[in-house]
């Protein structure tokens, strides 16, 4: 089966360069069937992967070369069944996306299918890829296809501004990276990530790893969004078309993640001294997760709100990938799963909501969608599944990482994700329900909404929302699936295995036999998901009719709650100047942070 | 001597990031970033430099004789084109700004905040 | 943040990566001193293998060929992008046909030749890529140049078929596709994608290196036109051709 991974890559780049360069020649409908067509083929592939994955690791060597006593020559993709489950998972989202804008948007749609499917090989490709610099070209295919996918509406100056902020940011990022590859090439003289592994696993962690390693990663943290970097997050959802968003807040913030688990785990474990690597990012993630959940309450831009709740989610899993266990990356791939689908279909509401209505500011949509039951349902089952109710959505994934972290981190990360739920939770009621004050101070100032087609297919789109979130919510109960994401957690974090079988052939021990059952999880999960729930609809009632509050309780709020409030607002200003600056101040706290820790 | 090269390296990261952070045109800005990655193409080119080697190839030379790394030549190449590919947009994205807000101060463009 | 609190914050955290890059570089082996097997190896296999006396060529197109396949996605989806992103960008100002830009006839005769020689030196480095320094890229971006400068020299009517999208994008589709099909053709062929399967021919010649000299022509067809269809969209924003014939002219 080894032959699948390349086709993962090659089947949408292929169609992507047939796309975009037929676009004058063949009618409409042929293009978008080969469009669609390529999309669920390369999801139908990734799951015959995932299949295949299970034994062994897929191992393919591009161009057929070898290693050689031992030095990694080609370019290798060495796929288990996260990297697969992660295509899997891609696939299903970018082909919904794409479904999606068939009828969402009608004008330079060749272009924007050809760039989906860039995005959608090179985010595959990423996932599988086992050479640095092969991560680094895939990085930046998804980078650029998504910068021009950002400011797609260009009537307006807020895309472009979007995408201004998002390129600038990003690509800040990568140049960081590319340095990263530059000083571990120099000190081990490979590119392949076995190989590196290997030689870092001989010696010390001497300064010129340590860096690179903080160069590295950071690149991918900006990619993933993690507080300090995740300034452009905002500003890029906000105004890209919502299957844009369905695409980049789903899957492609989230994998920049997974780089980050694939390169500690493959390549840096070996100078990881006390988990110190792993401590940082715990910490990371906790204040993505507390911060950005804060943000999202604070918005009133239903795009932006979701966005800071993609962020905060990103915060949960970085910690539970921080926790250096078995259990906290199984717990951070199971939140990944539900994460894509649930966040995706909130997106794709937004997107009905915006073209029935011609508004995205939750203010402005109050009462408007009375009476539309089907997205409404979707919308809040989404935003319980975003909460982690007991049992529906990220829930699963959770209750893991609360397995493996100390007391004091699992209450923040579920008040990160309270918070956000609760912000989900009040904008669903004001524009469903009709519920709570006409107007909120504390969301900021009105803003100017952007154009939106009017000539959609409804029902199609309605469907695509529906399916998306009834496919996340149902993640913490397929029977089986926590028992095979343990496994492939455990199998992603076996470096030894991992080098045996790229850099010499030696085939894994088979897997033991899973049960099919749903996962048991411990009390305490039950109880603090059920708090959260019960926080997040207390929150979100709060935040309806904050008039009615007390006026003691108003008074002592805005005194306690404004000046940071407003220090938040202030510094996600949205000019890009500021952002590159937050990069440089978080790799270099990161840096020395790492530098201290490791000496 | 022997660390001049990545000195330089590392002098033209930083000043490129300065320039990215604190440029007032857009245009300016593209050309900054240009400048911080062209740090990353001098620390490749040096890392792989062997002391008196040839080019990496073997037209008329003997093959075996000492060569430097064609390896970071491969990946310098590569960068290149990325940079080529982020420059074009941003430029792109320049002229579209000046079309919607009559400006390319990246200071100036923030329709979207908080 | 205001400018100077910006300023103030950026200062001390680029000092601070400065120092960072310093305890790096402290590590680094001496300039001169490259240790990595990777590089070794690669110069001493590449040449008997793949007969092709351009290592960095070898290497780019075949032993890290699925990188240059990424890359090349990467150019085509920045042309696609730009395409998408200045789409509403159409200049109001209508050019006549005939109009040259340059007055001085010796301005343009120099102009010619330079054409004449960046086309020439173009199709060398293109051709010659795998045999000689030179490449796909180089020789592309070169051709591209010489190209544009044909705009610079020569009247609209010269430059026209090299604005039409019509005609450029279905060979930018051929540069980058084309690049994929003989990955799939390996593939198909029961061997991984892009294993080198044509005839590898004699080292040194034009006719070497097997599907090397095929993926560098795909790479110079992407790339040369890849910038030229950059250039028409730059140049829409200015100026807009007009369509048809004038009878008066």
């Amino acid at each position: 089966m080894s032959w699948i991974p390349p086709l993962l890559v090659a089947i949408p780049l292929l169609a992507a360069a047939v796309t975009a360069g037929l676009d004058h020649v063949t009618p409409e409908p042929l293009q978008d069937a080969i469009v669609v067509a390529a999309a669920t083929a390369t999801t139908a592939l990734a799951f015959l992967l995932l299949w295949s994955s299970e034994g062994h690791e897929v191992v393919h060597w591009f161009g057929g070369w070898q290693t050689r006593g031992g030095v990694a020559l080609g370019i290798d993709f060495a796929v288990g069944p996260l990297a697969a489950g992660m295509c899997c998972v891609i696939g299903v989202v970018v082909t919904l996306a794409l479904v999606y804008s068939l009828t969402f948007m009608k004008e330079a749609a060749r272009l924007f299918d050809a760039l989906m499917l860039a995005a959608l090989g090179a985010m595959c490709g990423f996932a599988m890829s086992g050479d640095l610099f092969n991560l680094f070209v895939w990085l930046e295919l998804m980078a650029v296809a998504a910068y021009a996918l950002t400011g797609f509406l260009v009537e307006r100056l807020g895309p472009v501004q979007g995408a201004v902020n998002f390129a600038i940011t990003n690509t800040t990022g990568s140049y960081l990276f590319a340095i990263g590859i530059a000083l571990l090439y120099a000190r081990t003289g490979a590119l392949n990530l076995a190989q590196l592994g290997q030689t870092l696993a001989h010696g010390r962690a001497g300064g010129l790893v340590v860096v690179a390693m903080t160069l590295l990663l950071c690149g991918f943290l900006i990619k993933g969004a993690v507080v300090p970097f995740h300034l452009w997050a905002a500003d890029a959802y906000a105004v890209a078309p919502a299957p844009v968003c369905a695409v980049l807040g789903g899957v492609m913030t989230d994998i920049g993640l997974i780089g980050v688990a694939r390169l500690y785990w493959t390549v840096f474990v070996a100078v990881d001294r006390g988990g110190a690597i792993g401590d940082v990012l715990l910490w990371l993630g906790i204040v993505t997760a507390v911060l950005a959940g804060t943000m999202a309450f604070l918005q009133r831009h239903l795009k932006r709100m979701l966005a800071y709740s993609v962020v905060s989610h990103i915060g949960v899993m970085l910690a539970g990938i921080g926790l250096l266990g078995m259990t906290g990356l199984a717990g951070a791939e199971l939140i990944f799963l539900a994460h894509a689908l649930l966040t995706a279909g909130l997106f794709f509401v937004a997107g009905i909501l915006h073209a029935d209505h011609g508004a995205i500011d939750e203010l402005r949509l109050r009462g408007r969608a009375r009476g539309c039951w089907v997205p409404a349902a979707a919308w809040l089952a989404g935003t319980v599944g975003l909460v982690g109710t007991p049992y529906v959505g990220i829930y699963l994934g959770h209750s893991l990482i609360d397995e493996s972290a100390a007391a004091w981190v699992v209450p923040l990360l579920w008040l990160g994700s309270a918070l956000a739920g609760a912000a989900l939770l009040r904008a669903g009621a004001r524009i469903f329900l009709g519920w709570g004050d006409a107007d909120d101070p504390l969301l900021g100032k009105p803003f100017e909404e952007d154009p939106h087609e009017r000539d959609i297919l409804r029902p199609l789109l309605v469907g695509i929302a529906v399916v998306a979130v009834g496919a996340g919510l149902a993640i913490s109960v397929v029977p089986g699936l926590g028992q095979r994401a343990e496994y492939a957690a455990e199998r992603f974090r076996d470096r030894g295995a991992y080098v045996a079988q790229v850099l010499r052939g030696r085939p894994m021990p088979p897997p033991p036999a899973l049960p099919v059952s749903v996962l048991h999880t411990s009390l305490d999960s039950l109880l603090y998901g059920g708090g959260a729930t019960v926080f997040a609809v207390a929150l979100a009632l709060a935040g309806l009719y904050r008039r009615r509050l007390p006026n003691f309780v108003s008074a002592a709020g805005e005194r306690t709650l404004g000046p940071p409030v407003r220090v938040l607002h202030a510094l996600h200003s949205g000019v890009v100047g500021d952002y590159v600056t937050w990069v440089v101040v978080g790799t270099a706290v990161t840096g020395a942070a790492w530098a201290i820790l490791l000496r | 001597m022997s660390y001049l090269p990545y000195a330089v390296a590392a002098w033209i990261c930083v000043v490129g990031l300065f320039g990215v952070a604190t440029s007032r045109n857009l245009i300016h800005l593209a050309i900054c970033l240009t400048v911080t990655q062209s740090s990353s193409y001098v620390l490749l080119l040096s890392v792989g430099y062997v002391k008196h080697g040839g080019a990496p190839i073997f037209k008329g030379t003997k093959p075996g004789s000492t060569a430097v790394d064609p390896v970071v030549q491969a990946l310098t190449l590569t960068d290149v084109v990325v940079s080529v590919a982020v420059v074009a947009l941003i430029l792109a994205l320049a002229l579209d700004a000046h079309r919607l807000a009559g400006t390319i101060d990246p200071d100036g463009l923030a329709d979207v905040q908080g | 943040m205001s400018r100077r609190v910006r300023i103030a914050v950026l200062v001390p955290a680029l000092a601070g990566l400065g120092a960072l890059f310093a305890w790096a570089v402290a590590g680094l082996p001496a300039f001169g001193d490259y240790r990595g097997p990777y590089g070794y190896v690669l110069n001493r296999i590449v040449v008997p293998l793949r007969h092709t006396t351009n290592v960095v060529m070898g290497t780019t197109f075949d032993v890290r060929g699925v990188d240059t396949m990424g890359e090349e996605f990467i150019l085509y989806a920045a042309v696609v992008g730009v395409t998408l992103l200045l789409r509403d960008e159409v200049s109001t100002r209508r050019v006549e046909r005939h109009t040259r830009r340059l007055r001085s006839d010796a301005t343009r005769l120099v102009g010619v030749l330079m054409v004449g020689g960046g086309l020439l030196v173009g199709l060398w480095l293109a051709a010659f890529g795998y045999v000689t320094p030179g490449g796909g890229f180089q020789g592309g971006v070169v051709l591209a140049g010489a190209l544009l400068l044909l705009y610079v020299v020569g009247s609209h009517r010269d430059y026209r078929v090299f604005r039409d999208e019509h005609f450029l994008d279905p060979l930018e589709g051929l540069g980058a596709g084309g690049y994929v099909m003989v990955g799939l053709a390996a593939l198909a062929s029961g061997t991984p994608f892009l294993t080198n399967l044509f005839g590898l021919g004699t080292t040194g010649t034009l006719a070497s290196g097997g599907s090397i000299a095929v993926l560098n022509w795909a790479s110079a067809l992407a790339v040369t036109v890849a910038m030229l269809l950059l250039f028409a969209e730059f140049l829409k924003t200015y100026e807009t051709p007009l369509e048809q014939d004038d009878p008066g002219s």
